[in-house]
């Protein structure tokens, strides 16, 4: 895949005098080796936050969404917050192991696997939303196009949310077999590790029969790059399609041409920092500073800058539109948001999502690992609202002040989100336990044309052959 | 049955002691069977054809079936009728006529039936029925159904037959007689001829006794001055329809003001014909329907009112009177010029308690020579003497009161002092109630005798001198009640029942029409009426005397009864107690109403909380001593300064369930039954939780929502588009009316029917009666006082009310067109928020909104299972079954019409309402089905309605003729401001409306293209 030779200007992307061997070692280590305490820990919170969450859920089911704190003029609030809020995140995965493979980013492989892994599960707790919001999910499966016997009753092509059901579902179908394919090579590098009968099955199936020929290896590549191919749309398509959800709707503030790049940029930029999130804190703890570098956090510090850039902008075009319209009820809604009773949520949103990112500009903080953490969370919290002023503060005031109304959330709204943090997080964290963390398999293609210690040995010989 | 018949077997039987008869009877298998043979055989065995695993089969299939059938399937036992009875078809509705009247509300109804239960009310339409019923007698269907209801005769607590009631009630009565005891028989305002028979009966038989009237809410001033000029003891009638110029002193004419029903004949008035339309100027304290009605509103205290009264009494009959300078001298002035320069087309009406006021009123309406006013077919539903039932709480305090009886009167919670009647009450040597619940009163007498519903009795009311009205029964009593004038009869020794008094009483004065035909139309007009001549009065004096009156220095209180609790007597209504005030849009509550001014002298605040409920502060009110305890305050625009209102008919707790004991009683607070009080007002910690529909009180200086007119500019002014301009767009950078602009292909909607709803802004007077309608029509379900303050209220229908946030709502437009940059003077940051709060005395606006049925409604697109979808007839379909509750379709509603079930509303006691227990679920409408937790609901134009129409054409072979589509609020609707029906059939009045220069359609910008239009509001000013 790639050549022996780069040139020397560019950083190392893999650190230390790290041989094949070391590689294979150091991602099986998490996987073989036992759970630290402050892994129970952690597992512990999140596992508990999960089950509280499923409880809240389980409630809402039983008893009615009246539980959560819509109300007539906010149907939506939390529950689609979350759920785009989620589906954002899991787009940096995509971008990561589909969008940079086509452009053949090196950098990518020691991150794409627990991005795609983010992507997987953060898709999942974005699909739980639009089954539990609604009134009656023991239906939810009408809204897929299915032979019935309800005189054929059809689903309504028009919907957004219609739209939604494919898109996500293609979403996570994709995500998942892309990074399976990953998985296979690394699958078997476990399995012929494991010393336990009972692991070896488990990671024989997993790798579906992985043998490592030439074939195999070529059929690998291909069909990377064919669901690479795939996926790529995929990036721009799926939060395009989550925003119609508001885009062709008829409420100021939603109906909006510029949502489709809005919401990929934002998508992007939310997906990015949790991927910062996640690594800065999986490179320590599984000892894998070697492979995810500074230089690795420093790259997506950029891409958080930037797409926080084009979140900005988009920002202040919609404030320009909302002007330059001269339609009252939009300009309304836009001045509503900015300093009507959810401004806070508003000014929230703007810090966090514009303000914070030009942080980045300068190279001592995008190069602190601390500050790089920090900002990563700060901006997810400012997509989060993002999301939220979008739907509320859109909602809560709209046509007829008669309805104007203000939403607050009850604890089972509060709850259930947590829930899926902590669902999230169960599932991030068994990954971290038993999946190879690291596309070991791509890593050591590089091994040679950006590892340290080839580059240094490359350099030492160079200076002999001179 | 047993039978002697015996069957032969065989010829053997013949034979006697036959050994095989013998061995037959003993063993019925004669031949051995050979099990053992056949379990022995291993061959035969293994070749038969039940092996092992069928045998198991067999086994478990029986077990199976067995435990199935041992499973108690549920049981619903339904009865069918042995003999049909007739006229009752199932599915088939059958309408009653009958006309109503409790002592407060009253009204010439056609009560719809369904399988012989009353399940809604409709106006009777028939000629010379003239009273419409109002929101509270809507609901009093479901008042019937009430579970609470006394359902037997009680004798000091316990339950007891109506021989053990008559014994008591007979013997005391003789004992009364024999002794020469004082008998009182307390009722309210009968207004029954034939009951009023039958008292006069009663007291003849019983020497000392009388008989005392008691109205709840007196209007004892009223009759006084009446009686004093005209000779009669009975109200005035007014009819608005021909007034002018409507001059109101205080009087909510479109509320409960001497009983209410003005509404139809003002709203005629005002809807401009060839240019006119009447200018209505009102003058008042709290902020009433009628305030919020008229052209010209002026905050004034009762004592200003007062005041204000006496110079215009002077100017207009030019009887001079000294009286000090006026506070708004000029503007009452050039009212009083007003009303003389409209002669006969000029009327005064005022709500003051007090005689002397009310003697003016009549002097001025008789110098105007008043059209509207009509002296001599009068209202008979006042007759209380305020004397009288104080004479009887002192009397009964000093236990001269031998037996008291009393019906549909509560005494004990409606009167100021209460606690001394029922104290007196314990001296009676014998007490009965008759009521419909036990309440604060039937619970202290000795006998507590269960009345019937007015939809169980039989009876006649004369509204106003000369129309009657028939009452008759449209159930089976449910419970074992008997109504006071059965009970009368058979304590005056009379054999008859009520139904053969009355209709003995009718033979005779039924002139041209027979009993039944009065019975079948529920109303009789005799057309011999006598006329009350004036006899003179010393109005100069009664001016002299008002006019030296001294304003209280104090907070001045105005009692007033809420449009939908009125008296109080229907409380234990769910419907009533979830329909928000017409003025406040808060339900579930009765609160102090003052002014801003005085809000911040006292330190009282109002403010929303972080879902948007209103919380407001408590305050303790003190009228002569009295205090009332914990009255929440709401803040209230057009409040007089220096006043505060309180509805009356609140804070009952006896026979209420729990969620319905709310507010507080301001009967206490009524003393010498003078509505306006003296009163302070002494902050107390705490802040009470309103259930507010509604938080934003402008309408944001958006004028195309509620689009208004003068009526100068409506005559002059010949280009609609002027006044009533169609929205603009930009289409090929060329402007375009919006409506002309379509994104999608229109289908060809001239085929068939097409259903258009018409709101005249005009003439709604905001009183509620469509929106109780629509719930009872429609099974709407109610959902209590937390849930409403959340913002989920469930009505279909409801009625926007906006206050302008300038003195006009043409100046809020003005102050947005003109907001120039974010800051400054004229910033829109500020602006807005300034457009937030309402003026001090602002323009009020009342506004319809149910489904708007677009034709490209936004809510049809978005839903991702297509259980919202259009019609041929243009209405917008809601399928129930199919929605899975996603709620996008509210989300993109423009009107936020819809509304979801959060809960499960029936059948569920987190929701201890009508539709909790057997007997509320009675009134439900079987025609629309009861909606399920978890789905969108809305206005479906009352589908069930537009398909029986078509139907019964249908089976009679005809077209649908103009006119004959309704909904529940059209019908309901009295000032005929809400309009149904067929845009395809020409000769419908609807299809004339939407041609009107007036007709719009609420937010035309947007593109739904509305099925519901509005027709813009002329202000005559």
């Amino acid at each position: 895949m790639s050549s022996h030779y780069e040139a020397p200007i560019r950083k190392p992307l893999v650190i230390g005098d790290k041989s094949y061997h070391d590689v294979t070692v150091d991602v099986a280590a998490p996987v073989e080796g036992r759970a630290n305490k402050q892994w129970w820990i952690v597992f512990s919170i999140a596992l508990t936050a999960f089950l509280w969450g499923v409880g809240c859920m389980i409630y809402t089911i039983s008893t009615g969404i009246g539980t959560w704190g819509l109300n007539k003029t906010v149907g939506w609030a939390w529950d689609i917050t979350n759920f785009v809020w989620w589906v954002g995140i899991g787009h940096a995965g995509t971008l990561i192991s589909a969008v940079l493979l086509l452009f053949r980013q090196k950098w990518r492989m020691a991150i794409n696997r627990s991005a795609e892994a983010m992507t997987i599960f953060s898709v999942m707790q974005a699909g739980l939303f639009p089954i539990i919001h609604m009134g009656r999910p023991w239906l939810g499966y009408w809204v897929l196009p299915i032979p019935n016997q309800f005189g054929s009753l059809w689903v309504n092509f028009n919907s957004p949310l219609l739209w939604d059901v494919f898109a996500i579902s293609t979403y996570l179908s994709v995500s998942l077999v892309f990074w399976w394919t990953g998985l296979l090579p690394d699958f078997a590098m476990l399995r012929d590790r494991a010393i336990t009968p009972f692991t070896k099955r488990v990671y024989s199936i997993l790798s579906f029969g992985w043998s490592g020929r030439a074939k195999d290896w070529q059929r690998f590549e291909e069909v990377s790059l064919v669901l690479a191919g795939l996926a790529t749309p995929l990036v721009l398509s799926v939060h395009t399609i989550v925003s119609f959800d508001f885009a062709t709707s008829v409420i100021p503030g939603w109906h909006t041409t510029i949502f489709p790049p809005y919401f990929v940029a934002g998508a992007v930029f939310s997906g990015f920092a949790m991927v910062n999130t996640l690594l800065i804190i999986m490179r320590k703890v599984s000892k894998l500073e070697a492979y995810i570098t500074i230089q690795h956090i420093e790259l997506m510090n950029i891409v958080i800058m930037i797409t926080g850039s084009i979140v900005g902008v988009a920002y202040i075009t919609e404030l320009f539109v909302a002007w330059y319209s001269g339609v009252e009820y939009e300009q309304y809604a836009f001045l509503n948001r900015a300093t009507g009773p959810y401004a806070w949520a508003y000014w929230a949103m703007m810090t966090c999502n514009v303000f914070s990112p030009q942080f980045m500009w300068f190279k001592k903080l995008r190069t602190s690992i601390m500050f790089s953490f920090v900002i990563s969370i700060v901006v997810n919290i400012g997509m989060w609202f993002e999301r939220f002023v979008i739907i509320v503060t859109s909602l809560h005031r709209d046509y007829l002040p008669s309805s104007w109304t203000m939403f607050s959330p009850t604890f089972v709204d509060i709850g259930i989100f947590i829930g899926t943090i902590g669902f999230f997080f169960v599932l991030f964290l068994l990954y971290a336990r038993s999946f190879p963390v690291i596309a070991q398999a791509e890593v050591k293609t590089i091994l040679k044309s950006s590892g340290e210690f080839y580059k240094k040995k490359r350099e030492e010989e160079g200076h002999h052959n001179h | 049955m047993s039978s002697n018949k015996k069957y032969w077997k065989s010829v053997e039987e013949l034979n006697e002691n036959s050994s095989i008869v013998e061995t037959l009877r003993n063993n019925e298998f004669v031949e051995a069977i050979p099990t053992d043979e056949f379990l022995g055989d291993k061959d035969s065995l293994s070749n038969s054809s039940t092996t092992r695993r069928d045998f198991l089969k067999y086994v478990g299939f029986s077990t199976a079936a067995a435990s199935l059938a041992a499973c108690e399937g549920p049981v619903i036992k339904s009865i069918p009728y042995v003999v049909q009875p007739e006229q009752i078809i199932p599915g088939i509705a059958d309408y009653y006529a009958t006309s109503m009247f409790d002592g407060f509300d009253f009204a010439n109804l056609l009560v719809k039936t369904r399988e012989g239960r009353p399940i809604k009310i409709e106006n009777n339409t028939i000629e010379g029925a003239k009273f419409s019923a109002n929101a509270r007698v809507h609901a009093s269907v479901l008042s019937m159904y009430d579970n609470m209801r006394l359902k037997q005769p009680k004798v000091d607590q316990k339950n007891a037959t109506w021989s053990d009631v008559d014994a008591k009630v007979k013997a005391s009565l003789a004992d009364a007689k024999a002794t020469g005891a004082q008998v009182v028989l307390l009722t309210g305002t009968l207004a029954s001829p034939s009951t009023e028979k039958l008292v006069s009966e009663f007291l003849a038989n019983n020497p000392t006794a009388k008989h005392v009237i008691y109205d709840a809410v007196s209007s004892s001033d009223a009759l006084d001055a009446f009686q004093a000029v005209y000779g009669e003891r009975a109200l005035a009638e007014y009819e608005f329809e021909k007034a002018a110029t409507i001059v109101s002193v205080g009087a909510d004419f479109l509320g409960d003001w001497q009983g209410g029903g003005y509404d139809k004949g003002y709203a005629q008035g005002r809807v401009p014909k060839q240019g006119k339309m009447s200018k209505h100027i009102q003058l008042e304290a709290n902020m009433t329907l009628s305030g919020a009605a008229a052209d010209k509103r002026i905050p004034m205290s009762v004592a200003e009112q007062i005041q204000a009264l006496v110079k215009i009494f002077s100017i207009v009959t030019g009887t001079p009177v000294t009286l000090g300078k006026l506070s708004n001298e000029v503007e009452i002035v050039k009212i009083a010029e007003q009303l003389n320069q409209s002669g006969s087309k000029g009327v005064l009406v005022s709500g003051i308690d007090d005689k002397n006021a009310q003697l003016l009123v009549l002097a001025i309406n008789a110098k105007l020579n008043s059209e509207a006013f009509n002296p001599n077919q009068t209202r008979q539903i006042r007759k209380g003497s305020n004397q009288a039932v104080a004479q009887l709480v002192s009397d009964l305090n000093g236990g001269k009161v031998h037996t008291l009886i009393m019906s549909g009167v509560n005494p004990v919670y409606t009167l100021a002092d209460g606690k001394a009647f029922a104290e007196g009450l314990k001296k009676a040597k014998l007490s009965v109630a008759i009521s419909l619940k036990e309440d604060e009163t039937a619970s202290l007498t000795t006998i507590a005798a269960p009345a019937p519903h007015y939809l169980e009795s039989w009876g006649d009311v004369q509204i106003i001198k000369g129309t009657y009205g028939l009452t008759q029964p449209t159930i089976r009593p449910l419970f074992n009640t008997r109504q006071l004038q059965d009970n009368l009869l058979v304590w005056n020794g009379n054999a008859k029942t009520y139904y053969e008094y009355l209709k003995e009483a009718w033979t005779g004065v039924l002139v041209g029409k027979t009993w039944s035909q009065a019975v079948h139309d529920g109303i009789f007009v005799s057309s011999t009426v006598s006329s009350n001549v004036a006899t003179g009065a010393d109005f100069s004096a009664a001016a002299t005397a008002l006019s030296q009156a001294k304003p209280s220095s104090e907070l001045e209180l105005n009692l007033y009864t809420k449009t939908g609790m009125g008296d109080g007597q229907q409380a234990n209504n769910p419907w009533l107690q979830e329909f928000p005030d017409p003025i406040t849009r808060a339900s579930w509550d009765n609160y102090l109403t003052i002014s801003k001014a005085d809000a911040e002298k006292y330190g009282v605040e109002n403010h929303n909380v972080a879902n948007g409920g209103l919380n407001g502060s408590y305050v303790t009110v003190t009228v002569g001593g009295t205090k009332l305890e914990r009255v929440p305050v709401i803040i209230q625009p057009g409040q007089a300064k220096g006043t505060a209102g309180l509805a009356l008919g609140y804070g009952k707790k006896a026979a209420l369930k729990e969620a319905m004991q709310v507010g507080v009683n301001a009967y206490t607070l009524y003393k010498g039954f003078n509505s306006t009080q003296s009163a302070t007002i002494a902050m107390e910690s705490g802040e009470h939780e309103f259930a507010c529909v509604q938080l934003q009180k402008t309408l944001m200086g958006r004028g195309d929502i509620i689009k208004e007119t003068t009526l100068t500019i409506f005559n002059t002014e010949k280009d609609a588009k002027k006044w009533n301009p169609p929205p603009m767009v930009s289409m090929d950078h060329k402007p375009i009316e919006a409506t002309k602009v379509d994104l999608w292909e229109s289908f060809d909607r001239s085929v068939g029917h097409h259903f258009n709803l018409s709101i005249d802004l005009n003439s709604c007077t905001g009183c509620g009666a469509c929106v109780i309608a629509c719930h009872a029509e429609n099974n709407v379900p109610v959902v209590g006082k937390s849930e409403v303050r959340r913002s989920r209220d469930m009505h279909w229908l409801r009625i926007d009310r906006y206050y302008s946030s300038e003195d006009t709502f043409a100046g809020d437009n003005k102050k947005k067109d003109e907001f120039d940059g974010l800051t400054g003077e004229k910033g829109s940051l500020g602006g807005f928020g300034e457009l937030e709060h309402p003026a001090d005395n602002p323009q009020v606006a009342f506004q319809p909104v149910m489904c708007q049925h677009c034709n490209h409604a936004p809510c049809e697109t978005v839903c991702p299972v297509a259980a919202t979808s259009h019609s041929r007839q243009g209405q917008n379909h809601m399928a129930y079954n199919r929605c899975v509750g996603t709620r996008y379709c509210a989300n993109n509603c423009p009107y936020k019409v819809r509304r979801f079930n959060w809960f499960l509303y029936n059948k569920n006691n987190e929701f201890d309402f009508h539709m909790n227990d057997d007997l509320g679920r009675m009134v439900l409408n079987p025609d629309v089905n009861v909606r399920s937790r978890g789905v969108m609901e809305k206005c479906s134009m009352c589908i069930q309605m537009t398909q029986a129409t078509i139907l019964k054409a249908k089976k009679e072979g005809r077209e649908v003729n103009a006119g004959e589509f309704q909904t529940a609020c059209s019908n309901a609707c009295s000032t005929g401001s809400l309009a149904f029906g067929d845009v395809n059939n020409k000769e419908s009045e609807v299809a004339k409306l939407v041609e009107d220069d007036r007709m719009y359609h609420l937010l035309e910008h947007v593109g739904t293209k509305p099925n519901v239009f509005y027709h813009v509001k002329v202000r005559n000013i």
